[in-house]
């Protein structure tokens, strides 16, 4: 019997960096595969420019604690998220971080590391705000938790037809992510 | 609808409100429930419903005093700080036996407390809460989906018996997005009301009020209350058991807490202890009976809510004392963890009796 | 025989509880006889106070509500916001909407709420026996101001009318007195005005009556009638402070 497919991952960031939307766009994509999703956000004042962060839940069976006390994976786009989240990552686990801004080292030896400078890639491509769409991409292709058509499916859906004229510069900031984490 | 779709809990909760066929809100905003009216003075327009923001908490309850009364399909939301409030009213509303579905996502207290999640309301919510002898239907959803459900219900088993009915959420609860799937309803078929305040045309004159000035007749409306309770108690315990066949022990917890608890069943059965769960979903009427029968079989239960210890009193007298019961709890919009709950039980099932 | 005095249609045949030399009765019978000359007693409904007039349904036939104190104009706006079609009333005292219903009346009429609120000021706390209300006068003894209402201890008496007049929500505010024959007659214009300005759909409107109170008074009722007109009218002025502009 195939194991049942699991992975839980907390985003974290500075408000603003889009980190809540990319949460979403996984959970969307996932779904249209069938899976069981949640996300769960920090909530209350002072989200933009203090630390947000969500956390998301994939699963082929029902799930139960939608929050992770250690997270399988983490995506973090400061140096605030890493020094709050990093000691909770689980051993073995997966780090995308943003090395645009993330200026110290890596404390932990037990997890695997993806750097990705999303701000630079982000401002190559011509739209600054995509940094959180490089992220998801490298994220995407290291752990292949879902596909990149559910994920372009799922942009479709989340920009909608107010925002339809980012879904270009969003989809090629995730597929430069992706090159970063390719195996 | 039929179709999932991705939803926070708030909005899933107004959604199947106006699915359900209410179209009367009024409340005041309060975080972390504001999604509420927000999504509300949005759809309501598209059906022709009436939002009102009130100008406090106080005001929404009597609105939704004289909404219900004139016979409307009527909802208020708050959180915690607003429900207390709103107490005042909702022993009102319970006197004058009006239909209605209040909202409370709770957060922390006491006073203005925290905005995080928490599930310290237990007691105001199941207990009565206002003043007099009275109670509200409380039902205590996990998911965003049963949320949704339970919204959905709550409306029809406020018309039943003719008395308001809570949802207990918690912030997270509120906040978190699931899938979630409008189901088609069979009915949406109302019982006659006859006794609304419509304009005294051609019958006599309809009155909605609480007030019995002579204690003998008082007695008699508090005894019919007490009835109606009763037929509640009978007909509408609610109660999901999970694991409990084989377990050695037994976790009980309602909403987000029981739903961390299922991972740490999961993480205690790979370790080889048999945990399970009783998880409540009416808490008022409260399952005793489904506990009385764990304890006959299990002698150690673990309670664990985001309070310091509300609900354990109702499993204590479930339980009866045929079986020990443990607590573990978090507060102030901290949250237990599925780790803290696994070391939790592991310590128990070590206990001598 | 011509009847030329009958007991409106509106109102049950029952005598009232209230003591002798009441303004409550005589305000009942005018909006009673209001609601038999606008033909509207089948889509009126009342709301019922906490005070001496709670049990106004015990003597007005049309639907009611019996409100918690304060909460009239909140239970009144649910019901108006539901049907409309119906013309909707409070009936509050001077503890129940001027003390502790203050914010309910004040946003009902700031929403422009299409109902009408009938207040009747008589300065005191009648059906508790006679505490200090929001508009007992400076100087009043009341059974918690023993020795005279001081502006020092309790501040100064509310003034509805003027502060309601001042809320574009407000159509139509005045104030009335029903300590003699002339002022019950001009009592009731102003209550028929009040039910038309809402019929007409033009916002919110309130009718302060000026009421006697013999009992906690600690007078008889024909110094009471006299005291409403000696020392309650300098303070609380009658008149209209509003009126919808009138049409054509």
């Amino acid at each position: 019997m195939k194991t049942p497919f699991y992975e839980d991952i907390i985003l974290a960031g500075f408000g603003g960096q889009g980190i809540m939307f990319i949460g979403k766009l996984l959970i969307h994509g996932s779904m249209k595969e069938g899976k069981n999703v949640t996300w769960i956000p920090s909530y209350g004042p002072a989200m933009r420019g203090g630390t947000a962060n969500c956390t998301v839940v994939i699963s082929d069976e029902a799930i139960g604690s939608p929050v992770i006390s250690s997270p399988h994976s983490l995506i973090v786009m400061n140096n605030p998220s890493l020094d709050a989240f990093e000691p909770r990552l689980k051993e073995g686990g997966v780090l995308v971080m943003n090395s645009s801004l993330i200026t110290r080292k890596v404390k932990r030896k037990n997890i695997t590391v993806i750097g990705v400078p999303a701000n630079e890639i982000a401002s190559e491509i011509g739209d600054k705000r995509a940094a959180n769409m490089v992220m998801l991409g490298a994220y995407v292709a290291h752990t292949k938790t879902v596909s990149k058509e559910k994920i372009l499916e799922g942009l479709t859906d989340l920009l909608g037809e107010k925002k339809r004229q980012l879904f270009e510069v969003n989809k090629k900031a995730f597929e430069k992510g992706m090159e970063f984490g390719k195996v | 609808m039929g179709k999932k779709t991705l939803m926070t809990g708030n909005e899933a909760i107004a959604e199947a409100a106006v699915q359900a066929g209410c179209r009367h809100f009024f409340g005041y905003p309060i975080t972390p429930q504001s999604e509420i009216p927000e999504y509300l003075s949005k759809r309501f327009p598209e059906v022709g419903g009436c939002f009102l923001q009130a100008e406090s908490e106080i005001a929404s309850i009597y609105m939704v005093f004289g909404a219900a009364g004139a016979g409307a399909r009527v909802m208020t939301s708050s959180s915690s700080p607003g429900i207390s409030l709103m107490q005042e009213g909702i022993s009102y509303i319970s006197a004058a036996e009006l239909p209605c579905v209040i909202v409370n996502v709770m957060r922390g207290g006491p006073g203005l407390g925290g905005i995080q999640p928490s599930q310290s309301d237990y007691f105001q919510a199941t207990k009565g809460g206002g003043h007099g002898d009275y109670h509200v239907l409380v039902l205590a959803p996990s998911t965003v989906q049963e949320a949704a459900d339970l919204m959905m219900e709550a409306f029809d088993l406020a018309d039943k018996y003719r008395n308001p009915v809570m949802i207990l959420g918690d912030g997270f609860l509120g906040q978190m997005i699931e899938p979630v799937e409008f189901k088609r309803r069979s009915s949406t078929d109302r019982p006659a009301r006859d006794w609304t305040i419509t304009g005294a045309k051609g019958r006599a004159q309809n009155v909605v009020k609480s007030l019995y000035l002579k204690p003998d007749v008082l007695e008699q409306h508090n005894l019919q209350l007490h009835r109606k309770y009763q037929k509640m108690i009978k007909n509408e315990r609610r109660v999901e058991t999970y694991l409990t066949e084989d377990a050695q022990v037994v976790i009980v917890a309602f909403g987000m807490a029981a739903r961390i608890a299922k991972t740490a069943i999961k993480i205690l059965r790979e370790k080889d202890i048999k945990a399970g769960l009783v998880r409540p979903i009416s808490l008022f009427p409260f399952p005793y009976q489904t506990l009385e029968k764990v304890a006959e079989k299990v002698d150690k239960l673990l309670v664990v809510e985001m309070n310091l210890g509300q609900m354990i009193e109702d499993v204590k007298l479930g339980v009866c004392g045929k079986a020990a019961v443990h607590f573990y709890g978090r507060v102030g919009g901290m949250v237990p963890s599925y780790d803290e709950i696994v070391a939790e039980v592991e310590k128990i099932v070590k206990k001598k009796r | 025989m011509k009847k030329v005095f009958e007991r409106p249609k509106s109102m049950y045949p029952v005598s009232t509880h209230y003591c002798p030399g009441c303004g409550h009765g005589i305000v009942h019978r005018l909006i009673a006889e209001v609601i038999d000359e606008l033909g509207i007693l089948e889509k009126t409904v009342g709301v019922a106070p906490v005070g001496c007039s709670v049990l106004l349904y015990n003597y007005l036939n049309c639907d009611m509500y019996e409100a918690a104190h304060g909460r009239a104009p909140a239970i009144a706006t649910g019901c108006k916001r539901v049907h409309p079609e119906l013309v909707v009333f409070t009936y509050q005292g001077d503890g129940d909407l001027a003390s502790i219903g203050t914010a309910e009346i004040i946003h009902a009429a700031a929403r422009g709420e299409k109902i009408s609120t009938f207040f009747i000021n008589n300065a005191i706390y009648g059906m508790t026996g006679g505490q200090m209300a929001p508009t007992t006068l400076i100087g009043q003894k009341t059974t918690t101001s023993p020795f005279g209402r001081t502006s020092e201890e309790a501040g100064y008496p509310l003034r509805v009318s003027e502060i309601l007049a001042t809320l574009d929500g407000a159509a139509y505010v005045a104030r009335v007195a029903v300590n003699d024959p002339k002022n019950v007659i001009r009592a009731k214009k102003a209550i028929k005005k009040a039910f038309e300005t809402q019929m007409k759909g033009l916002g919110f409107s309130l009718v302060e009556v000026l009421s006697q109170c013999p009992t906690p008074w600690k007078m008889s009722p024909s110094e009471a009638v006299k005291w409403v007109e000696e020392k309650m009218m300098p303070y609380y002025p009658l008149g209209e402070f509003k009126s919808p502009k009138e049409e054509g």
